[in-house]
This record gives structure tokens, C-alpha cells and sequence, in this order.
């Protein structure tokens, strides 16, 4: 115990680094995937068949690839097309695309269970529907779309453990270093898995006392 | 930057991807089968009136739902050798896996046991089976059929989730569409082929779980 303690204390900045990437990526990938599964999840539940067409599409592939066959495609495509992506920024893109369709398609299952006579009521008092989503619809959604939402941050968070695979110096690349240095497997592996636990208990933590705080209507 | 689709590099190791899909789709079984007991056991303990019971299922829950299963698969491959237990990768895969969907699918069963209506319970219970034969053949049959939904839905995430094996070698289809991508440089088509064969398996799934959905009416 004491030998591996003072094998953390060595490796504390690496894998403090790395903890601050791994919430990094799963910030940005939260921030950005919610922002695009707002448009989607809009798209889906309002708009006409040939416009939501390209959404579902876009929805059910992301939905039916696994998540590493995402990183994968973003880490090797890119460089043929052109663009020159670093391994964060392909793993951050992947990460995003999976978190909009997934947030796309649990705020349009929030939108349509929305009872019909909100947005009647809405309409007969003279709301444009721009007005009708913003100070009606959304901020219904939102609320019982929080749930689901905080887990697709848990989600994130375990699935930005995969970008070590493209060599995304994130918390378990560089617990995968350590352990390539001082061959201690199972305590380094049993460590970071702490990690990844106490930080997504927390998250779990903070979206319940949101979930009382917004409160259920 | 010019880049003219050939697919005839993908179609040329088509046999290897979809070997890998069968070792997919192998391992998912595998580890749902042995998941689905572990589910039980623990989602039975979930809704038993001991506490300590219900402690330890929510542990093993809450516990394994928070770990990435990339963190579990290598504990599983580099880890408990350490310890003195060597599994080799289709072991320690299946193990991770399984421990993994045990937990998603004690939540999924738990939800199943609370499904089933009280008064077919009392029912049972005042016909004279005891309180074993209440639960394996009342409870159990009404529970499955309720979770079956969830349970084809956890069985795909589980499916997907087997491309985590290709960080271990274990060649099954993402491993081998790597190879492919770094060995033909096709690399749209290459990734375009895998993700395709990974939708279509999880279509073609969720049908058949569908067929099975409407041959069994909901209780």
C-alpha cells in the first residue's frame, strides 16, 4: 500500500491532467451535443416529413453504431477529407454527434408527451410557434427531458474512457502510463475506477437535488 | 482533396467483418445470459423486505453503472492475473460484459417485479403456494414478459458495446475494420461497411425481439 501511494504521489500531475481532460471532453461534448439535440429533438417532434427525414436518419445511425465505431470513424476520416483533426478534438467531435442524437431524441419523446391542450392554448392566445417553444413547450420539456439528460452525461463521461484508445491523454490513458511504469495493475486500474466513480455519483447527486429544486409539475 | 469511393477493398475482407460481428454477437449472448441471472439474483434481493439484501444490489448497481466498461475489461484482461486469476480475452471480455449488463439489467428487472399487480401476488399466496413457488411461477413469468422490451433494448446496448473488445484484440468487428482501415487506407468505406453491418444487426434484433413481443401478450 505505502510502495503504490508513493507511486500516486509521483504520478499525481499526470493523472490530474488527465482528469481535467476527461471532464473537459465531457463538457464541451454535454454543452455542444445538447445545443445540436435541441435542434434535433425540435426537428423531430415538429417538423414535416421531408425535413425530419435527414434528423431521423442522422438519429437511428448514431443510435445504432457503438460508440468506439464513432471515435474511430472521427479519428480516420477527417485526415482523407482534408481537415487535419487532432485525436482530442476527433474524440470530442464523435462524443458530440452521439450525445445530439441521443438528447434529440429524448427531448422529442419530452415534446410529444407534452399534453396537446398547452400548445392549443398557446396558439388561441396568439403565440408564434418560435414563442409557443420558448416560453411554452421547451421549458416543459426540459424538466422531465433533466433525468435522462444527467444520465447522458454519466454516459459521457464513461464514454470518454474509450478515447484512450486513440491515444487521447485522458484519465485512463494516463493510468494505462503509470501502470506501463510501475507495473502496478490492479491499484492503478482500481484507482482510476474510483475516480470515475466518485465523479459520476457527484453528477448523479447533482441532478437529483436539480430534479427537486425544478420540481415535477 | 480528391478521394473517389472503391469499396472493393472492404468487399474483399468482407468475410472477416462479419466473422467479427458473429464473435460480436457471441459475446453479447454470452454475457446477457450470464447477465440476465446475475440481474435476477440482484433484483429479486432489490425488492426483498431485508435490508442488507437490498444494500448489496444497490451497491453492485450503482457501483457498475458508473465505471466505464473499458475500465472493467482491462481490470478483468491486465489486472486479475496479477492476483493469480488468468482468463484469456473472450474470458475476461464475456466476465466484464457480464458483470456490466448484470447491473443494467437489475434495474431493468426490478422495474418488472414492481409491474407485476399486488392482487396476483395475494392471489397466489392465498391459493397456498408458498412463497418460493409464488415467485417462480407467478412473479417470474409476468415479470419477464413486462421487462422483455427492456430486456431486447439492453441486449443491443450489450451487442454494441461489444466493439470494446477490440481494445483487448479480441477480433470481432471493430477490430478487424481497424485492421482493414489501416491496412487499405479505405478508410470512408471501411468505417461506412462496419457501422452499416452494426445497424443492420441491431434492426434485424430488434425485429425478431419485436416477433417475440407480440407471439407472448402482455400481462
Amino acid at each position: 500500500m505505502q510502495a503504490f501511494l508513493d507511486q500516486l504521489w509521483i504520478a499525481r500531475w499526470p493523472l490530474w491532467d488527465g482528469l481535467l481532460l476527461t471532464a473537459g471532453i465531457a463538457a464541451a461534448a454535454i454543452a455542444f451535443g445538447t445545443l445540436l439535440g435541441g435542434i434535433v429533438g425540435v426537428q423531430l417532434a415538429y417538423a414535416p416529413w421531408w425535413l425530419r427525414l435527414p434528423f431521423r436518419l442522422y438519429v437511428d445511425i448514431m443510435r445504432g453504431t457503438p460508440v468506439l465505431v464513432l471515435i474511430l470513424a472521427a479519428f480516420y476520416i477527417p485526415a482523407v477529407a482534408g481537415l487535419s483533426l487532432g485525436p482530442t478534438e476527433a474524440g470530442t467531435l464523435a462524443l458530440t454527434l452521439f450525445a445530439g442524437a441521443h438528447i434529440g431524441e429524448l427531448l422529442r419523446g419530452s415534446l410529444q408527451a407534452i399534453p396537446p391542450g398547452q400548445a392549443e392554448a398557446g396558439r388561441s392566445i396568439g403565440l408564434t410557434f418560435p414563442q409557443l417553444l420558448a416560453y411554452v413547450l421547451l421549458p416543459q420539456a426540459a424538466r422531465s427531458a433533466l433525468p435522462p439528460w444527467i444520465n447522458t452525461g454519466v454516459e459521457l463521461i464513461k464514454g470518454s474512457s474509450l478515447l484512450s484508445i486513440i491515444g487521447v491523454g485522458e484519465l485512463l490513458l494516463r493510468t494505462q502510463e503509470v501502470i506501463g511504469r510501475t507495473f502496478m495493475t490492479i491499484q492503478f486500474y482500481i484507482f482510476a475506477g474510483i475516480v470515475y466513480l466518485v465523479i459520476n455519483i457527484a453528477l448523479d447527486q447533482l441532478g437529483k437535488s436539480l430534479e427537486r429544486r425544478v420540481g415535477q409539475h | 482533396m480528391e478521394y473517389s469511393l472503391h469499396f472493393g477493398a472492404v468487399w474483399a475482407s468482407f468475410d472477416r467483418l462479419l466473422s467479427g460481428l458473429a464473435i460480436g454477437l457471441a459475446l453479447a449472448v454470452v454475457a446477457v445470459a450470464i447477465g440476465t441471472v446475475l440481474g435476477l439474483l440482484a433484483a429479486f434481493a432489490a425488492v426483498s423486505p431485508y435490508r442488507p439484501l437490498r444494500s448489496l444490489a444497490g451497491l453492485y448497481v450503482a457501483l457498475i453503472r458508473n465505471l466505464p466498461l473499458l475500465v472493467l475489461v482491462l481490470l478483468a484482461y491486465f489486472a486479475l492475473p496479477q492476483i493469480g486469476i488468468a482468463l484469456d480475452k473472450y474470458q475476461s471480455f464475456a466476465g466484464a460484459l457480464a458483470l456490466y449488463s448484470g447491473a443494467y439489467l437489475t434495474e431493468v428487472f426490478r422495474a418488472g417485479l414492481l409491474s407485476v399487480p399486488k392482487g396476483v401476488i395475494e392471489a397466489a399466496r392465498s391459493i397456498g403456494l408458498t412463497r418460493l413457488q409464488t415467485n417462480v411461477s407467478v412473479v417470474a413469468p409476468i415479470m419477464l414478459r413486462n421487462a422483455l422490451p427492456s430486456l431486447g433494448n439492453t441486449f443491443i446496448g450489450m451487442f454494441k458495446d461489444s466493439s470494446i473488445a477490440a481494445a483487448i484484440a479480441v477480433p470481432e468487428l471493430t477490430f478487424e475494420a481497424r485492421k482493414i482501415n489501416v491496412d487499405t487506407f479505405r478508410v470512408i468505406e471501411t468505417w461506412t461497411v462496419a457501422s452499416g453491418l452494426y445497424i443492420a444487426a441491431c434492426v434485424v434484433i430488434a425485429a425478431l425481439l419485436r416477433g417475440l413481443e407480440r407471439r407472448f401478450p402482455k400481462f
